[in-house]
């Protein structure tokens, strides 16, 4: 077994370990934090696949930033409100959502093998480069929906401030 | 690959080493800069000028009762110190000293320190919280609120010296400074990296998540004898290393006119003297001002910072597309400083003294509230 193969194992198994402890843990804290550690395993499998501007992202954007929120949001309610939250009725739809993607990305892995024999990481320059050429159009539609997430957000936040001075 | 892991060892070893030794004479001159300031004289009982103090100080900490309150939760309360410390201790694998000491020079170095630099807010969010203590909870929030704020400036600003640089890589960096440092090109960065760095240190005037007249200690109230010092190992080795990175991107790291640059001896030496002075003005800014109040910190980083940052990145790039000659961004540079502080200074001696409704909590007219 190379190293990188046992290195992937071990990747893979703190991620769903710690994926497993979000889903079955008691306390949301615990899963936040746990979801944390996956989101980490998850940015060194990026990291064994020679994305490493991606793995730095996912540390930065999902570590970082997106943890911190959820954590934020979690502390400012009390935790046994949530005791009574931990089962709801969606778990059907979820299933469902789960299969499909699952079903998707093992159709389009059969399908389009990738050639295994080349491994090597694309610069990070030539991302920059691909990223704001070639496809500069998506990548502008995809900011446009940011700022209009942002936006969004600013405007219900003034509006409840305006009402509650009226 | 067992001789790998060995070098590995060997080298966090000479890392964590060296930096716990900075960390002693960080503390050594803090306590006798700001005696001077205060005209006191500082420790000068234990060893020759106090210099065995922190050394003192250390085994004391160590040798502290370590308590533990029955209402902590414990996981999350040992984890966090260590979730604190292993970024910050990460993070010095890609920061040069010298030309060739490094541990690994990474291609996006800049980039790779600040992402695992952000994973630290989370142990401080996550000890305040496993304190079970209002104080912890209310520092915790005020942490994660203030450093994910001063991110934002932070990047951008870092973002700046990237462009001009044309290169993430911290070596490659400094290289690019050996005709023009960075701080005379593009002096708005700098200060908005600087503001920014302080405040994602929590230091004065910036510390207000560990507040003491505010919220006694914030995170760390809970805490003592070895965890508390992991918090504070953290945060004196996060000095340097914000010290080490003005240095590094704004003062041109090892170079110094006259001097070689590919003489290891003296490039640490440079570099070093460098970032002493920088921390000097880190302790010489904990003695002279005082602290920000939340609001004015948050408006400090969302109103002046962040618009300032877009700013500077705009002027960058003008700057790289039409070619204009370095002094030309150093001007307009200085230019949107000096507005920027004539701007806010008119604007605080005029401003109308916010109107602050004190309500005074009186328990025997809620008493049939309460419940």
């Amino acid at each position: 077994m190379s190293l990188s193969l046992a290195v992937f194992y071990l990747l893979s198994a703190v991620c769903l370990a710690g994926a497993i402890g979000v889903v079955v843990s008691r306390n949301v804290v615990y899963a936040a934090l746990l979801l944390l550690v996956t989101l980490m395993g998850v940015a060194g499998l990026y990291l064994l696949l020679l994305a490493e501007f991606l793995a730095l992202v996912q540390v930065l954007i999902y570590g970082g930033a997106i943890t911190i929120v959820i954590l934020f949001v979690i502390m400012l309610t009390r935790v046994h409100e949530f005791r009574a939250m931990r089962d709801n009725p969606q778990w059907p739809l979820a299933l469902v959502t789960a299969l499909g993607v699952f079903a998707l990305l093992a159709i389009a892995l059969v399908n389009g093998a990738p050639d295994e024999t080349v491994r090597r990481g694309v610069s990070f320059s030539r991302l920059g480069d691909s990223l704001f050429a070639q496809w500069a159009v998506p990548f502008e539609v995809a900011s446009l929906v940011l700022l209009v997430a942002l936006i969004g957000a600013i405007v219900i936040a003034r509006e409840r401030e305006e009402g509650e001075e009226e | 690959m067992l001789l790998d892991v060995a070098l590995l060892v060997a080298l966090s070893l000479t890392l964590l080493t060296a930096l716990s030794v900075v960390v002693l004479s960080l503390v050594w001159i803090e306590r006798k800069f700001l005696g001077r300031i205060q005209m006191r004289m500082g420790p000068m009982h234990v060893g020759p000028f106090g210099l065995l103090q922190p050394v003192a100080d250390a085994i004391k900490l160590m040798a502290k009762e370590d308590l533990l309150s029955s209402w902590v939760d414990r996981v999350i309360y040992w984890v966090a110190p260590l979730v604190v410390f292993v970024p910050v201790l990460m993070i010095w694998v890609t920061i040069p000293v010298a030309r060739d000491l490094v541990i690994r020079n990474l291609d996006l170095g800049l980039f790779y320190i600040i992402a695992f630099s952000v994973l630290s807010i989370v142990g401080l969010v996550a000890a305040g919280w496993a304190s079970s203590n209002k104080y912890a909870v209310l520092g915790g929030f005020r942490a994660a609120a203030q450093l994910v704020s001063y991110e934002i400036p932070l990047i951008l600003a870092v973002l700046g010296v990237a462009m001009l640089a044309q290169s993430m890589n911290l070596v490659q960096v400094v290289n690019e400074q050996n005709v023009w440092v960075y701080a005379l090109i593009q002096p708005l960065g700098l200060v908005i990296f600087f503001i920014a760095g302080l405040a994602e240190l929590g230091r004065t005037p910036f510390d207000i998540h560990p507040a003491e007249s505010e919220v006694v200690g914030g995170p760390f109230v809970e805490y003592s004898g070895a965890h508390w010092s992991v918090f504070f190992l953290a945060e004196y080795i996060n000095t340097f290393a914000i010290a080490a990175l003005t240095v590094l991107l704004y003062f041109g790291g090892w170079l110094f006119p006259g001097l070689p640059g590919d003489v290891p001896i003296i490039s640490l030496a440079v570099f070093l003297a460098k970032t002493y002075l920088v921390i000097l003005v880190i302790f010489w800014i904990r003695g002279t001002y005082p602290r920000l109040r939340i609001d004015q910190l948050m408006s400090l980083g969302w109103k002046v910072l962040v618009p300032l940052a877009f700013v500077n990145i705009l002027m960058t790039g003008a700057y790289l597309f039409y070619g204009w000659p370095a002094w030309v961004l150093s001007l307009l540079s200085v230019a949107v400083l000096a507005a920027t502080v004539w701007g806010l200074s008119k604007a605080m001696r005029t401003a109308p003294r916010p109107e602050v409704t004190v309500r005074i909590y009186n328990p025997t007219s809620e008493a049939g509230h309460a419940g």
